[in-house]
């Protein structure tokens, strides 16, 4: 494949996945959790916004989405008198472009096996480096939060940005430490690789339940929202790093929030629940050794985008379940029991891999 | 007062672990979330606008003046209402009606609702079964003080007929 082709299908991919996908989810879920967490407060929820005052299928969801993004787009645009206005107005894309980058090398679909060459067609790059991009990436979306912070040049900011570079910074060595027995196990960083070596042998949440726990733990630290919010907590900082913010400014920042939360449930999804695999199928291959795509692919796809649902629903029950920590104890679990854990997790992995061989 | 030790429970192990105790308000909120979702709602939630409460028997409304069986108004304006009432906001104009049982009418007849305290004292006061409150209404909103202080019009909307007896034999 020439180059310009390459750089075509990755635009196309671009298309597809971040604006057709990802974007898609994130912009439901702004409603979807507001429906999800009235349902389970005994509520009704938002049900005003109908597109034209008519009532048909869906109107009350399309119209609410419609009437945020209206709102968002024509509310004044604010900026702090006294803070740097350039870095405040740079800071919420410094936030929504590492959530976005982080879905170059998520595989929504089957790409070649381990060792053969072939086109992948459902990933943007299949990167040698694969999960651990991710993890570089994410680190970076800690600028956005702490300069937009820092820029606003107010007390309930500068906290929550303080908070949110201190939390970000504790639980991302455990994020990163709880993925390392799966590498070991299915012997690669390339999520493609890891999803193949799944099927031959278990879903990574059969082979590494701690880590799926820790996992799930730390990332929603991550993507700061309760029981881990404190860099937003509202009763205690108005509304965090992003107090100064108002209209479009505000929205891209909880976009990339959500585009954090949909990215976080697809790396789940890959790692410990098998991506695209279904249980029981085998992919059927060719004779030179790649995929041959099929409906099966269709069904494939689906499956992972109903595994990364299904993680995405939980991180919202959890949100919407447990109340915040307080900071001492965010920081104690954080250090004293989660990267214990995850080391503790590593050597179990190693002894019991050294057994078994 | 004497300080009050409160003797705190000890943690068991599965509480201390943190993520069993998680799992169980999982449990309890996916529960709630699939009951409302899917089954019978908990929802207490009243739509406004669209539904509307129905208030109890003896809730006490907007006002309302009563009709004789000929449609004119049973009011005599006796004044009884507007001097029982504590808040001052009933006004009557009285003007003679040419009748031999019945002499006065009103021809205004004026109540400021945002005045009003909704006591009730007008209806007990009246002997002729002229002022109620069971319309079962409450006032409606508006952009002006003036529209709160509706006149006899607004008050005979509700158009009640009253068959208790006024003004002793004959009428």
């Amino acid at each position: 494949m020439s180059m310009g082709e390459l750089i075509l299908w990755g635009l196309v991919k671009f298309v597809c996945i971040v604006l057709g996908w990802v974007m898609l989810v994130a912009t439901v879920l702004t409603l979807m959790e507001r429906k999800q967490s009235a349902a389970m407060q005994n509520r009704v929820g938002p049900n005003r916004a109908l597109i034209f005052g008519k009532k048909f299928p869906l109107s009350a969801f399309l119209g609410q989405i419609l009437a945020d993004a209206l709102k968002v787009l024509f509310k004044e645009d604010y900026e702090p008198v006294n803070g740097n206005k350039w870095l405040h107005r740079i800071a919420p894309a410094l936030g929504l472009i590492p959530a976005m980058l982080m879905w170059l090398v998520i595989p929504f679909g089957p790409g070649p096996p381990p060792g053969v060459e072939g086109h992948h067609w459902f990933q943007m790059a299949d990167l040698n480096v694969g999960i651990i991009f991710i993890f570089a990436i994410a680190s970076m979306s800690v600028y956005g939060a702490t300069i937009g912070a820092w820029a606003s040049n107010s007390a309930f900011s500068l906290l929550g940005g303080l908070r949110t570079a201190a939390q970000m910074i504790s639980y991302e060595v455990t994020l990163g430490l709880s993925l390392v027995g799966i590498f070991m196990i299915y012997g690669s960083v390339q999520l493609n690789d890891i999803i193949w070596a799944q099927g031959d042998m278990a879903w990574g949440i059969v082979t590494q339940p701690l880590a799926f726990v820790l996992f799930m733990v730390a990332a929603v630290a991550e993507t700061k929202r309760a029981p881990f919010d404190l860099p937003e907590a509202e009763s205690e900082l108005a509304a965090g790093y992003f107090t100064e913010y108002s209209s479009m400014r505000f929205a891209v920042f909880s976009l990339g929030e959500f585009i954090g939360i949909v990215a976080v449930a697809a790396i789940a999804a890959c790692v410990f629940l098998g991506g695209w695999q279904i249980p029981w199928v085998e992919t059927p291959l060719l004779a030179d050794g790649t995929v041959d795509y099929g409906w099966l692919t269709v069904a494939q796809v689906a499956i992972f985008l109903v595994k990364m649902v299904f993680i995405i629903w939980l991180q919202m029950q959890i949100r919407w379940t447990l109340p915040r920590f307080r900071y001492d104890q965010l920081m104690k679990l954080g250090w004293v029991y989660l990267l214990p854990l995850a080391i503790f997790n590593l050597v179990i992995t190693a002894l019991v891999m050294y057994v078994l061989r | 007062m004497a300080t009050v030790q409160v003797e705190r429970r000890e943690l068991t192990l599965a509480e201390k672990l943190y993520i069993p105790e998680v799992v169980r308000g999982l449990v309890v909120t996916t529960r709630q979330m699939l009951k409302n979702a899917f089954g019978k709602k908990d929802v207490a939630t009243i739509q406004y606008p669209e539904v509307k409460k129905v208030y109890p028997d003896r809730f006490r409304g907007r006002h309302r003046l009563t009709t004789r069986e000929d449609g004119t108004v049973r009011c005599v304006a006796c004044m009884l209402c507007s001097t029982a009432c504590p808040a001052k906001c009933i006004h009557i104009v009285a003007g003679d009606r040419g009748g031999a049982d019945v002499e006065k009418y009103p021809i205004s007849f004026e109540i400021d609702l945002l005045v009003c305290v909704y006591c009730g004292f007008c209806e007990e006061a009246c002997p002729c079964d002229a002022i109620r409150m069971d319309s079962g209404r409450h006032p409606l909103p508006s952009f002006s003080r003036d529209k709160q202080r509706i006149h006899k019009v607004q008050l005979l909307e509700d158009g009640v007929r009253s068959i208790a007896r006024q003004g002793g034999e004959g009428t």
